[in-house]
């Protein structure tokens, strides 16, 4: 396949390719949603059936779609949506509200989105964003003035409704949900949450009011269905320019689906986790090494995203460390196992790092106090170590108690690793004891 | 609205001269006016009977506002009382009847108040001053004077409408002969009301066509109820209409008057000698005439009206009025205000001419109380209320108000006959009575349904002419159109209905000659509508003054295309079983209906106060319960079974802060806005002052709990309010907990609270039955067995009832689709109720962990094992990654890196599957299980 001629027919290669990766990018990075929903769609279904009832029949409803992450919340709903719009009598009607438990942090911005996005605020001037309980009562008065026949439907999405149970006493969703439960403004409060135990989050009145309906998406695809997707979301349909590049990357991916290292390395992405958006990093990584010169994926190129997918960044930080900064890890690892994962102070280290020297009666890592205490101060910023109490900075620097924040076989991988490390370095972390 | 700035000063009250009369039964003294100095100042305030004053209210910065009818005191002269008729301020006024007024109210417009709730008795020491009052014709627009002490009065409120104010209470005293003999009399009528109106009208304005010929009809017929209605005036204008209940005290005024009024009614042939022995001209002529009407039984119309035309001396004037004549031969009803419009006219003039010789006088403003005698003074003041009004007015109000100006004497007359002979000599007892009479006019009419609907229905066509002739007159817009109720209902039938409203138009074209062309087509156009089929009179046209846009109330805009209805069975099932649908009736608490109902209706009736406290766990219909006791108590106030009362309510949890409760409640009982401490001061005074016009307020508070703060002052004040005298407040709160009292409160507060506790136990499962049976009303939707379970099972676990019919409307959801595809018989059944009961209360750990990734699922193996090595149920990452990676190589997986692990660790905390301590402590975090150990293992074996 690396044979193929650039000279095109139709395009030039770099044109393809930059096509190619506009079109895929966009697939990968900014969600798009599919045309049809893949093993949701029962929930489809379900959802779509519910919003609709809100938006034509006025019906008020809650429900929380709950799913871990990156199992297609956001998408599921999003699909819903768009196949609501399609219908003019919902199109026409419903009004939408979407909130986000990490912008909306508390109440008071929360109504004074709502307000915003119900355009409300046209209505009073700037005379809404006075007071939280201004506000408060400005929406609940007008959720109350209109009854389920006459007025628009509002649709509250509330993402991370988690979030949201945290609020003080969760005024905003006691609110909505006793809207949706009383003859007021029709309502359909819609929660995304990937807390399973996001019910017991809500207070006794609150948990009275919501409906109980979850939606649970947790998907359990298979590893072909994965292999699949990986392969769907990488091709290029039909509608693309120049056809022949197109038939020629569709089998290019198609062989590499079907080469064996590649496999293996979907395989242990896909033990880790089964969530799509992961996949979309990585065919992210591999697709950024696609160029003019090189205009496919080839197994080695997953390979090294797999690579830096999987990379460990603490080890990765280790491998920046100054030689010293390396010893006094190598100092804490030998105390932790000394002392079992007690917490050490720098004297502790220092001592250690000295006995290693007296050893090697090598003068060449002989280092003055302060350099060390530098080094130490090091390490710490990089959150190598931190003390055990933050709080306490009464205590001299060179007692605090500290922890080291790496595990042993990252210090070991970091030292294989490290560039021109010394062999008497390398033993000294190796050997069992200090 | 500051009406007076040193709110600390002392003022010193004192009678002004000897008392005019001295009451021996009630030991009391009547006097002519009070002086009220401010200590330190030397300008005195003189109060004299007919003046509107401001009283010390709740509120600093809107006293109330009231006429004097009668300044007493008792022997010693240490209390000072006053008589008052009251008016309302729009503030006072519950917002949601505000509504009614159709129109945005004037800041400085106040209601004449004809309520029946409020004492009349005040204590003159609570008089803060004088305050000018302009009567307005209802459709004459606000004078855009920047005087802000300046009130005007366009239309009365008697608690449930508003109506136009029948009659200037003000001049109706104002001639009223105090010097006279009997001075008890109230209204020496005809003579006084006039006084005022001719005064600034120009002499252009034609006298009425229709003429006196009502009087007469009236004095025939409608005298006695006349008599009584008004003589229940006397004292309070309610007082008549409060005996029904007799639930309020009377005070001893109350009680005089009554009895007046017994004494009176069986003594009528004195009243003929004392009119006579009234040494005004005027008012001798006018009572002559008006005895002489009452005494004789009905003559001939012509005779009468021509004695009526000519018994005032001058008549010029009237000789226009007798015009139209013809056209009031055939109204007969007795009421006729409409038609006594031109005597009164007659009358005005003539007291404008002669009142005590001195003319001037007449128009003088009340800023000039001193001048004059006794006598005189209590004319006055109600000149010169009466003087601005005139002059504010449009033509054709002009008109329409002396119309009703002219009914008032000959009402009057009759009280003032009868209560003389109890009154003896007070020389002020027809100031006292002559404001009323207003007030009594209306309950009477107001009975009269046919013609209240009739003249409902020619308002609304009148309202229609009106709105024509803005289109019309580019001029005209701002000339709101209310008219006077009074005058619509002059007559009974339809006929004469519309006799007068052809006579009103005609008179219209003539009066608003300066207007435009179209006005006289609009009359041929109400003849002929007013003849168009009845319609539903409570729609008002709202004249289209835009809205302030900082009132205006926010809405969820309407939907374009309308809500779809239920199309088939399960549909109209699911939209019954919503929550939100209202029941008619609440299945199953009925004991606890009545508790609360008995309750809260002894407490409106006896006009006392008192808390309940509810509880119950969610969804047990608590707050269902007393709206629908609310709704009751509402209709009976409304056909008149109790007194009316004022219900509010507030949430704990729709409030931001325990102290936006005192805001909330304030903004619902006045409309007010202010910020928590003021209006914790303001509801403080409202129900710590014996604010005499008070309708029984209840209050429910939903979510208490909510409203507890530190020192607990919120939840003190709502349950220290109601144990006030004077404060007639009716708390019920509710929360969930039985002993919320005990747990959370302390015991100053608990105390207040008292001991009318009840609790709402969670629903059995045949009452969830039951609801739900109710709910659907004979909609064949479920099974009977499908019903039991759902029933059963909610009931086992919460006794929710929300959760009982979301469950059934899921189940209806479920049913539908499975019908869609399968042969079932349309009606919910058991599988449908099983997968709803499953989907809501089965929780997802189990599937989820079935659902997670290998390495999750390992590291969820790695942590049991880790818990099983420690013996503990906690270990850090560190340590269960050691496991974890141990667990790799036994599966022959490539071992994780720590940040992979970690990536694993945090999802499955994210779930909830593992409880992390934050991620910034890295390895270090330590890690629980969210699920029981057998939970997982039991979800990795099935795998």
């Amino acid at each position: 396949m690396s044979k193929r001629k650039s000279k095109d027919a139709h395009l030039p290669v770099g044109e393809c390719i930059t096509q190619l990766q506009e079109i895929l990018r966009k697939r990968l990075c900014h969600q798009q949603l599919p045309d049809r929903p893949e093993g949701v769609e029962a929930q489809h279904k379900h959802l779509l059936e519910l919003l609709k009832r809100t938006a034509v029949h006025g019906e008020s409803n809650s429900v929380l779609i709950v799913g871990p992450r990156g199992a297609g919340k956001t998408m599921l709903l999003k699909c819903v949506l768009r196949d609501l719009l399609e219908e003019t009598e919902a199109q026409t009607n419903l009004l939408q509200v979407h909130l986000n438990g990490l912008l909306q942090t508390n109440d008071r911005i929360a109504l004074q989105e709502i307000t915003r996005q119900l355009h409300l605020e046209n209505v009073v001037g700037d005379k809404v964003f006075g007071s939280f309980a201004e506000n408060l009562a400005f929406l609940l008065e007008a959720l109350k003035k209109g009854d389920r026949s006459s007025s628009r439907p509002v649709l509250f999405v509330l993402d991370e409704f988690d979030l949201f149970a945290h609020h003080k006493n969760q005024t905003l969703l006691y609110n909505l949900l006793d809207v949706s439960q009383s003859a007021q403004a029709p309502i359909a409060v819609v929660g995304t949450t990937c807390r399973l135990d996001v019910l017991e989050l809500l207070e006794k009145r609150v948990k009275s009011r919501f409906s109980h309906r979850q939606i649970h998406l947790l998907n359990n695809p298979t590893f072909t269905q994965y292999l699949e997707r990986v392969q769907t979301q990488l091709s290029l349909s039909d509608d693309f320019p120049d056809n022949k590049f197109s038939r020629d990357w569709n089998a290019s991916i198609e062989t590499l689906c079907e080469d064996k290292s590649v496999a293996e390395v979907l395989q242990r992405h896909f033990n880790s986790s089964k969530d799509f958006r992961s996949m979309h990093m990585l065919l992210m990584l591999c697709l950024s090494r696609v160029s003019a010169a090189k205009p496919a994926i080839r197994p080695a190129d997953l390979l090294e995203a797999s690579k830096m997918c999987f990379a460990d960044a603490k080890a990765n930080m280790l491998h920046g460390l100054s030689i010293l900064e390396l010893c006094l890890i190598i100092a804490m690892k030998h105390l932790n196992d000394v002392y079992e994962g007690e917490p050490f102070n720098l004297q502790m280290v220092h001592n250690e790092f000295k006995k290693f020297l007296q050893r090697k009666s090598n003068s060449m890592y002989n280092f003055e106090q302060p350099v060390i205490m530098k080094a130490f101060e090091h390490l710490q910023q990089l959150e190598m170590i931190r003390p055990v109490d933050s709080s306490v900075v009464k205590t001299q620097r060179e007692y605090r108690l500290m922890r080291l924040m790496l595990d042993h076989s990252q210090v070991m991988e970091a030292l294989q690793k490290y560039p021109q490390c010394p062999t008497d370095v390398k033993q000294w972390a190796m050997s069992a004891f200090g | 609205m500051k009406y007076f700035t040193r709110l600390r000063v002392r003022r010193v009250y004192k009678w002004r001269g000897a008392p005019l009369s001295f009451n021996r039964k009630l030991k009391t003294c009547e006097y002519g006016s009070l002086d009220i100095s401010v200590e330190g100042l030397p300008r005195i305030t003189v109060i004299k009977t007919g003046e509107h004053i401001l009283i010390e209210g709740d509120d600093e910065d809107n006293p109330y506002v009231a006429k004097v009818i009668r300044l007493f005191g008792d022997e010693n002269g240490k209390q000072k009382k006053a008589v008052v008729q009251w008016f309302v301020r729009v503030s006072e006024v519950p917002l949601s009847k505000l509504k009614l007024l159709g129109r945005e109210p004037h800041p400085q417009e106040i209601f004449y108040y004809q309520g029946r709730s409020c004492d009349d008795e005040v204590d003159a020491e609570s008089i803060l001053r004088t305050v000018e009052v302009k009567h307005l014709d209802g459709a004459a627009p606000f004078p855009d004077s920047d005087d802000r002490g300046t009130l005007y009065v366009k239309l009365s409120w008697d608690s449930k409408t508003f109506k136009a104010v029948e009659s200037e209470p003000a001049p109706a005293s104002s001639c009223s002969p105090p010097p006279c003999p009997k001075p008890s009399l109230p209204p020496s009528p005809p003579c006084s009301p006039p006084a005022a109106a001719p005064a600034s009208r120009g002499p252009a304005r034609r006298a009425l066509p229709t003429p006196d010929l009502a009087v007469m009809r009236r004095a025939a017929t409608g005298e006695v109820r006349y008599c009584r209605a008004t003589m229940s005036a006397g004292n309070a204008a309610t007082a008549e209409a409060e005996s029904m209940h007799s639930v309020t005290k009377r005070s001893a005024s109350k009680c005089l008057s009554a009895k007046r009024r017994g004494i009176s009614a069986r003594t009528p042939g004195i009243r003929k000698k004392l009119e006579l022995s009234s040494p005004e001209k005027k008012s001798m002529i006018s009572e002559d005439l008006m005895s002489q009407l009452l005494d004789e039984e009905l003559k001939s119309e012509v005779m009468l009206a021509q004695r009526l035309s000519l018994s005032p001396p001058q008549a010029v004037p009237l000789k226009h009025s007798l015009t139209p004549l013809r056209k009031n031969h055939r109204a007969p009803t007795a009421q006729g205000s409409f038609p006594l419009k031109p005597s009164a006219v007659v009358l005005n003039k003539m007291s404008l001419s002669e009142m005590n010789g001195s003319p001037s006088s007449a128009r003088l403003d009340s800023t000039s109380p001193q001048q004059g005698d006794d006598e005189m003074e209590a004319g006055l003041p109600a000149d010169s209320v009466g003087t601005p009004r005139r002059r504010n007015c449009t033509p054709r109000r002009q008109y329409l108000t002396r119309g009703q100006k002219a009914t008032t004497p000959s009402q009057k007359w009759e009280p003032k006959t009868l209560k003389e002979p109890a009154l003896g000599m007070l020389a002020e007892a027809d100031n006292e009575t002559s404001p009323m009479l207003p007030v009594i006019a209306t309950p009477r009419s107001s009975k009269r349904k046919s013609a209240q609907l009739v003249s409902s229905r020619i308002r609304k066509q009148l309202n229609l002419l009106e709105n024509q002739q803005d289109l019309n007159s580019d001029g005209e817009e701002e000339d709101e159109f209310v008219l006077s109720k009074k005058e619509l209902q002059s007559s009974s039938d339809d006929d004469d209905e519309e006799e007068e409203a052809g006579l009103d138009s005609d008179e219209e074209v003539v009066v608003k000659k300066g207007r435009n062309a179209a006005a006289a087509t609009s009359k041929q156009r109400t003849r002929s509508l007013t003849r168009t089929p009845r319609k539903t009179p409570k729609k008002k046209i709202t004249p289209g003054t835009p809205r302030t846009p900082c009132r205006a109330t926010p809405s969820i805009p309407s939907r374009s295309r309308p809500a779809r209805l239920p199309a088939n069975v399960l549909e109209e099932a699911r939209t019954r079983l919503h929550v939100s649908s209202v029941p008619e009736s609440l299945p199953c608490r009925e004991q606890e209906f009545q508790d609360i109902y008995s309750f809260v209706e002894s407490k409106i009736v006896d006009g006392t106060g008192g808390c309940m406290y509810i509880s119950g766990v969610p969804g047990t219909g608590k707050t269902a319960t007393v709206h629908e006791v609310m709704r009751c108590l509402q209709h009976a106030a409304d056909v008149d079974e109790i007194p009316p009362f004022h219900f509010i309510e507030i949430n704990g949890m729709k409030m931001t802060d325990p102290h936006q409760a005192y805001v909330q409640v304030l903004q619902k009982l006045t409309g007010q806005k202010s910020t928590a401490d003021h209006a914790a001061a303001l509801l403080e005074k409202r129900f710590s002052n014996p604010a005499p016009r008070k309708e029984t307020t209840v209050l429910l508070v939903d979510e208490l709990d909510l409203l507890w703060t530190r020192k607990q002052n919120v939840m003190y004040n709502l349950f220290d309010w109601p144990t006030r005298r004077h404060a007639r407040l009716v708390v019920l709160t509710i929360a969930n907990t039985m002993d919320l009292p005990e747990r959370i409160m302390i015991n100053r507060v608990a105390s207040r609270l008292g001991l009318t506790r009840m609790s709402f136990q969670p629903y059995s499962f045949k009452q969830l039955q039951q609801i739900i049976m109710s709910r659907l009303n004979k909609v064949k939707a479920f099974e009977e067995d499908a019903l039991q379970l759902v029933s059963r099972k909610v009931a086992a676990l919460s006794g929710d009832a929300r959760r009982c019919l979301d469950i059934c409307r899921r189940a209806t959801e479920i049913c539908e689709h499975s019908s869609a595809d399968s042969h079932s018989t349309g009606l919910v059944g058991m599988s449908h109720v099983m997968e709803a009961l499953n989907e809501m209360f089965s929780s997802a750990y189990i599937t989820a962990i079935k659902c997670a990734s290998v390495q999750e699922q390992l590291f969820l193996r790695a942590v049991i094992a880790e818990f099983r090595r420690l013996g503990l149920e906690e270990a850090t990452f560190q340590q269960v990654f050691v496991q974890h990676q141990a667990l790799c190589r036994v599966e022959g997986l490539q071992p994780a890196s720590v940040s992979e692990g970690l990536a694993v660790c945090q999802r499955l905390g994210a779930c909830r599957l593992l409880l992390l301590e934050p991620s910034r402590l890295g390895v270090l975090q330590r890690v629980r299980l969210n699920v029981s150990q057998d939970d997982v293992l039991y979800a990795l074996k099935a795998d």
